[in-house]
């Protein structure tokens, strides 16, 4: 929007720019920043993907999980999910619904495929490893904005690109940080990297994100994030593939009868 | 027809390359450290099971699963045992949902029994706690709405209840012969069942409704003479069964109910199953999380009165009437994905303790390492579990999955 106005070249809209700018407090800005990068990124109605997660101890050992993940944008509410699990080959077939919510806890179903057995679990364990990797599951869930709040903190260059640097502090008191700090870069409002700080306030973890592809055009998804563990040496690395939007998914995809569908 | 286009074609499928296949094969040890009540049943035993597993999905989004099991077990011939635990073919249109052929299915909610859950037939030479299933053959029909899922089963064909042989340890005193299992309906294994089911939730809570009239899943153990010789032979009376289950979840809070009411089999009577769970995340400032779970067990049948009478009656009895069950499951939620879980079901009459405990941890990519053990302690001899009270045993399974 910005961009936009500059462009008209008008003294007048420049001015008021300028002192809109000036008036502006950091929270203010590093809220307009977290709207600008949700509004970019909303419209894209579903979409699937194949996700390798990798896990490397601290020796560099690796073990790899294979994972589908489709996803259903919701724009009243937060998007639901479906993770079913491919590898490792005894929890296969295994899956997880997830209906996040803007403030609320989300709801999670877990389906057995031993038992065929569905189980609503409890999602306020925010800050517990997702499946034994360096992700939290809140590092995973759907980011909508009124899961943080936000504060500006300057521009820096990340990734080789000039990013905005914005500090977010989690509003769900089961999360596991007490802030994060995000570089999205200036030109698309992509993360390009987090800093993740534990309870205590001591930097814990950083995730780097790269290989941004763009998708109908419009939305960009990167093909590769990794996240670093400080304190344990540990990272995980998770490779996006064979990405697809608007496959015309629907809520029937994401009720408990899609959970059992998947074995 | 359908189904059997399905099999055909789940069949041809792997000449195409499209069907996935997945499973297990297993090994088992168990050891039983007390003597037997009968000399006749072994000290200790070995076995191999192997569940492969066929998947294939066709292009308008239908798919079919078959899933053959086989056990070759080294002393129980009841337990050397082959089922289809599943052979179904499935399709979703925008509110249904078609299910047709051999399928297991899951309700309810609680840990310690499974009240509620009735579709499928309990395969008991295969685990103690009556969690493994006979695959059910049905049609099932899901009709999808806004205000909930109506789940439509019809049944036909009755699987009989799997029992441990002569020489096989966790059974009856008197030999069972299942060659003289009788049945109240004249149609014996034909008769078809019918089940009906509504589910749905509302914020935090989970909630079902369900009811099923047909064959009883559960037999009632009647002694005859067979050349002289006393043996129990099963006895499946035509039943209905109501049942409700219910979840609340908040927060680490599960606060879980279940009940039935069954009719056709003696007296009519009703059962409960009702607690909660609590966990505690990331304990000892690690990743672990810790469940701590509290059932009460209630059947108003009542259960210390196994009598002369009672027996001859064929009457069935619960041995959870008035129990407590108190539990724990620890995650490690590391890499190897390890959990122990362990468990003890407490009589508050007679002071009779069930003790389980269970752990499994991944072994690589491809294999688990599995641990059960059960201890029967303080039985008194009018107690149903009375004919098992010798039989503590420790089992480890190793299974590769592929």
């Amino acid at each position: 929007m910005f961009d936009r106005w500059i462009r008209t070249g008008t003294a007048v809209a420049l001015a008021a720019l300028c002192s809109a700018a000036m008036a502006q407090t950091p929270e203010e800005k590093g809220k307009e920043i977290a709207v600008e990068a949700d509004k970019r990124d909303t419209g894209w109605g579903d979409s699937t993907a194949t996700l390798s997660m990798i896990l490397r101890n601290q020796s560099g050992a690796e073990t790899t999980r294979e994972l589908q993940i489709s996803t259903l944008e919701l724009l009243e509410d937060g998007d639901k999910s479906l993770v079913v699990f491919d590898t490792p080959p005894d929890v296969k077939g295994t899956a997880l619904l997830t209906f996040s919510h803007r403030a609320a806890d989300d709801d999670q179903w877990l389906y057995l495929p031993a038992l065929k057995r569905v189980k609503r679990i409890a999602s306020n364990n925010q800050s517990g490893p997702f499946m034994g990797s360096e992700f939290a599951y809140e590092d995973l869930s759907s980011q909508e904005i009124d899961k943080f709040t936000y504060k500006y903190i300057g521009d820096e260059e990340a990734n080789g690109m000039p990013c905005f640097v914005i500090e977010r502090v989690p509003t769900n008191e089961n999360s596991g940080y007490t802030k994060q700090v995000a570089w999205l870069d200036q030109a698309e409002y992509r993360i390009q990297k987090v800093d993740f700080y534990d309870r205590k306030g001591d930097l814990m973890k950083t995730l780097t994100a790269s290989d941004y592809k763009q998708y109908l055009d419009k939305f960009w998804r990167p093909g590769r994030m990794e996240m670093v563990n400080h304190v344990t040496g540990k990272s995980t690395v998770l490779q996006w593939k064979d990405y697809q939007f608007g496959a015309g998914l629907s809520e029937r995809d994401f009720d408990q009868n899609a959970l059992k569908r998947a074995r | 027809m359908r189904y059997a286009l399905a099999i055909t074609g789940l069949l041809a499928a792997p000449l195409a390359g499209a069907v996935e296949w997945s499973g297990y094969v297993a090994g088992e040890a168990r050891l039983f450290p007390s003597a037997p009540l009968d000399d006749r049943q072994h000290d200790g035993n070995l076995s191999l099971s192997f569940q492969p597993e066929a998947y294939h999905e066709w292009d308008d989004g239908s798919s079919a699963l078959f899933v053959p099991f086989l056990r070759i077990d080294q002393h129980d011939a009841e337990r050397t045992h082959f089922d289809v635990r599943e052979a179904f073919w499935r399709k979703s249109w925008d509110e249904w949902e078609l299910r047709l052929g051999l399928r297991k299915v899951y309700w309810g909610v609680t840990e310690s029994q499974h009240l509620v859950d009735i579709i499928n037939q309990t395969d008991m030479v295969e685990s103690f706690d009556g969690e493994e299933k006979l695959g059910q053959p049905m049609i099932n029909a899901a009709w999808v709405n806004d205000w909930g899922t109506l789940d439509f089963f019809v049944l036909p064909g009755f699987r009989e209840r799997t029992f441990a042989g002569t020489r096989g340890r966790l059974r009856t005193p008197l030999p069972l012969d299942e060659d003289a299992a009788e049945y109240e309906s004249g149609a014996e294994r034909a008769h078809v069942d019918y089940a009906l089911r509504y589910s749905h939730y509302v914020g935090n809570w989970d909630f079902g409704l369900s009811h099923f009239y047909g064959t009883s899943r559960e037999p009632r153990l009647k002694p005859t003479l067979d050349n002289l010789q006393l043996k129990l032979a099963p006895y499946y009376d035509l039943i209905h069964q109501t049942g409700v289950d219910v979840q609340y979840t908040n927060g680490s809070w599960l606060l879980k109910f279940e009940g039935i009411r069954r009719s056709g089999q003696g007296e009519t009577y009703g059962a409960i199953t009702t607690g909660l769970e609590y966990t505690f995340y990331q304990v000892f400032k690690s990743d672990a999380d810790l469940g701590v779970l509290f059932e009460y067990l209630y059947d108003s049948r009542g259960g210390n009165s196994l009598d002369l009478k009672t027996l001859f009656d064929g009457a069935t009895l619960s041995p959870f009437e008035n129990d407590i069950f108190l539990g724990a499951r620890f995650s490690l939620n590391d890499i190897q994905s390890t959990m122990l879980l362990a468990g003890a079901i407490i009589d508050t009459g007679s002071g009779a303790v069930a003790f389980g405990l269970e752990g499994e941890r991944r072994l690589g990519e491809n294999w688990k390492l599995s641990i059960e053990a059960r201890i029967f302690a303080n039985v008194p001899q009018e107690d149903p579990l009375t004919y098992i009270r010798k039989d503590d045993f420790l089992q480890v399974e190793l299974a590769y999955y592929f």
